[in-house]
């Protein structure tokens, strides 16, 4: 079984490649990447004006399986993601029940051999229930194929579990990634605390509340030399703090969403619950700090935050919606947007952004490797267009859930053909 | 989006205006009670009250009553609500029987505008949450044009907990689109500063003799119990720091008027002499609760 991609600039931040070429997958694993490939016998794609990237990986998403499968399965999670672009997919453990053992990790990963067109990666919960009080049993989840752990949605308040964690997790070689919120300062907050909360009379979930978080996971990475990772970075202070602790040499990265890059409080509909997510769209001045962090190195990777939620959860009075959106299928539209067709970055660091660096955060290595279009690696590969103009329709999202901010929004840019393992599992309409 | 009233906000002057002037059209004579008309006859009203009212539900009730409208009243505790319906379920059952117009109170900031976006029916905002109160400031306006022949170039003082109250949002949407000079006062708790930002001429002062100093209109807000959720300043503190007292009053403008949403709690934001005293307007604008909520229901619910 043979794949050959023709004539597309081909861009590979990893191996420094740049350039308009071939690349050839065969027995699910790329073979080569050069001019003029021999296709004998091979299916040919033509490539020719689109871009040739390796399959995005995303390290942040919600497939709601098991327990919330209204709202989301691993196998619809798993087709949204290839419609955006994306290949590999990493799954935080707020489901029900929490993944915080090996026999949740397992399962996961069983029903996403099965249904998944897509990679899915695990996230082991760092406590029992996510209830942020026992550690889980990290190790047997890592031995069952749980590439992080995290709390995410539910972070661990008490600093001394936090810290048994980053030692734990750093003797067994995995990131612990926290979802920053200090949840005495946030409690039934609903959006960013600022003028439009006070407008709005809805209660505010101030900056600082993420800022002390990232502030006390940075000390005890420090302490612990375990690898830390911000998750959804959205405050100034947060970025400025990543980049002092990467000026101290710690293993410390983070990540920020698409729409946290796109959309401040200016930007909701008063009481629209697809603007409703946590941390909360900020201010004009978080979005520069974090277009600043992309530019800078201080934020290392996109992530989407995908969090789908039921229509009816979120048909509700606003307080009472719960927190979150769909992001996979806008992710390439709105950071080509937001940072590249801005200037601000270069196309081949925005794929590094979503293929490369998010590998490294997570640190797979051997045959897991990926991130790359290099000899040996699986053959995960996203096609996309930089400029065709098109129009996101959420209610022909792959998607279970349409909770999503960009509904009629118009990009300039977009995912054309996904392919794992060298099977082309989703192409875009019209192509 | 169907016509009907949301907030102030958004609301253009000359709007506000009209209905101000209506409302003086439909106060009664001294002693008088208010006059009865057809003006709505055939018209159906449904009063949601998903919070408890005393005030602005009678308010309504009778509003509608004098204009010849028909109207019914639901409670959350009494109704299907109770039995867990959810709120757009609830508003589009009630749809279906076709009412000219829904009044709306609920708990949950922006519920009503959420709704106005999925339902033909006018909504009319009788108070959403911690948001806007309209009718309530417009009843303010009037009692204060009532005494004060005025709004431009007055000194306001709202005094007690802004972050909760609806009535101090809209009030302070209204009276800056007057050019009224607007001092809030309050625990800095209960007194975020980016309300500062919301209008223009709105300033912060956390000494309630400061922020009376020479204001024409002085305005008390009921402590939210419900709406507290943490306790922000012990309570005995609250009365002694931001509580009105007849001393207070000699430090205002001569003819200062004072004023207070209800219901009120005697001790707690202001003293019984007060309340009862000459300057209080609490009644007046009960009066006028009438009469702009007839003003109200007229705009919305003429053809």
């Amino acid at each position: 079984m043979k794949l050959v991609i023709r004539n597309g600039r081909v861009i590979c931040p990893a191996s420094g490649h740049d350039a308009v070429a071939d690349v050839a997958i065969e027995d699910g694993r790329i073979a080569a990447v050069g001019a003029a490939l021999d296709a004998a016998g091979a299916e040919v794609i033509d490539a020719s004006g689109l871009v040739v990237a390796p399959g995005f990986i995303d390290i942040h998403v919600h497939f709601r399986e098991p327990g919330f499968e209204h709202a989301e399965t691993i196998e619809t999670g798993a087709r949204a993601a290839a419609a955006g672009g994306f290949t590999t997919v990493c799954c935080m453990p707020n489901t029900n029940p929490v993944n915080d053992s090996a026999t949740v990790t397992s399962y996961i990963i069983e029903r996403a051999r099965r249904h998944a067109v897509v990679n899915v990666f695990p996230i082991g919960a760092i406590t029992n229930g996510s209830a942020g009080e026992e550690l889980a049993a990290i190790g047997s989840m890592v031995r069952a194929g749980a590439v992080a752990i995290s709390d995410d949605g539910r972070p661990v308040m008490n600093s001394l579990v936090m810290r048994r964690a980053m030692e734990n997790a750093s003797a067994l070689g995995v990131p612990v990634i926290d979802h920053c919120e200090d949840l005495a300062l946030t409690a039934g907050g609903d959006m960013h605390e600022g003028l439009d909360s006070v407008r709005w009379g809805l209660r505010g979930i101030p900056g600082c509340a993420e800022d002390i978080m990232v502030a006390r996971d940075i000390l005890l990475a420090e302490v612990t030399g375990a690898r830390y990772h911000v998750a959804h970075s959205s405050t100034r202070n947060s970025v400025e703090m990543v980049a002092f602790a990467k000026s101290r040499g710690l293993r410390v990265t983070s990540e920020v969403t698409p729409h946290h890059l796109a959309l401040h409080t200016g930007d909701m509909a008063a009481y629209d619950s697809n603007f409703k997510m946590k941390p909360p769209l900020r201010c004009a001045h978080d979005i520069e700090a974090a277009i600043g962090g992309v530019v800078s190195g201080a934020i290392d990777c996109i992530a989407t935050d995908h969090a789908p939620h039921a229509g009816d959860d979120k048909m509700q009075e606003f307080e009472k919606c719960p927190f979150g959106i769909t992001g996979l299928e806008t992710a390439l539209g709105v950071c080509l947007e937001v940072l590249v067709h801005s200037g601000r970055i270069s196309l081949p660091r925005l794929v590094a952004l979503l293929t490369s660096e998010p590998a490294r955060v997570i640190g797979w290595r051997g045959d897991q490797a990926r991130g790359a279009l290099r000899p040996g690696f699986a053959g995960d590969v996203a096609i996309f267009d930089p400029a065709r103009e098109w129009i996101y329709d959420v209610n022909q999202s792959q998607s279970k859930s349409k909770n999503s901010p960009f509904h009629g929004r118009k990009f300039h840019g977009g995912p054309v053909a996904t392919i794992v393992g060298g099977q082309k599992i989703w192409v875009a309409d019209g192509i | 989006m169907a016509k009907g009233l949301l907030g102030i906000e958004t609301l253009e002057r000359p709007e506000i205006e009209a209905i101000l002037e209506r409302a003086r059209h439909f106060q009664p004579a001294p002693g008088q009670a208010f006059q009865k008309s057809d003006t709505l006859r055939g018209r159906m009203i449904v009063n949601l009250f998903y919070e408890a009212s005393t005030r602005t539900r009678t308010s309504f009730e009778i509003a509608a009553k004098c204009l010849g409208a028909d109207s019914v009243s639901i409670t959350a505790s009494g109704s299907s609500v109770s039995k867990g319906e959810s709120l757009v379920d609830t508003l589009n059952t009630l749809a279906a029987m076709h009412p000219s117009a829904i009044v709306m109170r609920h708990a949950a900031s922006g519920a009503p505008h959420f709704l106005a976006r999925y339902l033909p029916t006018p909504i009319i905002n009788a108070g959403d949450g911690t948001h806007e109160h309209p009718t309530q400031a417009l009843l303010d306006a009037r009692t204060i044009l009532d005494r004060c022949g005025r709004l431009e170039g007055l000194k306001a003082a709202i005094i007690g907990d802004l972050a909760h109250s609806r009535v101090a949002r809209s009030n302070i949407y209204l009276l800056a689109k007057f050019g009224v000079r607007i001092v809030l006062c309050g625990p800095p708790s209960l007194l975020p500063r980016e309300m500062a930002s919301m209008a223009p001429g709105v300033e912060l002062e956390y000494d309630i003799r400061k922020a009376i100093a020479g204001a024409d209109v002085i305005m008390m807000l009921r402590v939210q119990l419900e709406r507290l959720h943490e306790k922000t300043m012990p309570a005995g503190e609250y009365f002694s720091f931001y509580g009105l007292r007849l001393e207070h009053l000699a430090l205002a403008a001569p003819d200062v008027i004072v004023m207070h949403p209800g219901p009120i709690n005697r001790g707690r934001e202001l003293s019984s002499e007060v309340a009862d005293s000459q300057r209080s307007m609490i009644l007046n604008q009960v009066e006028n609760g009438i009469a702009v909520r007839m003003a109200v229901l007229e705009r919305v619910l003429q053809p």
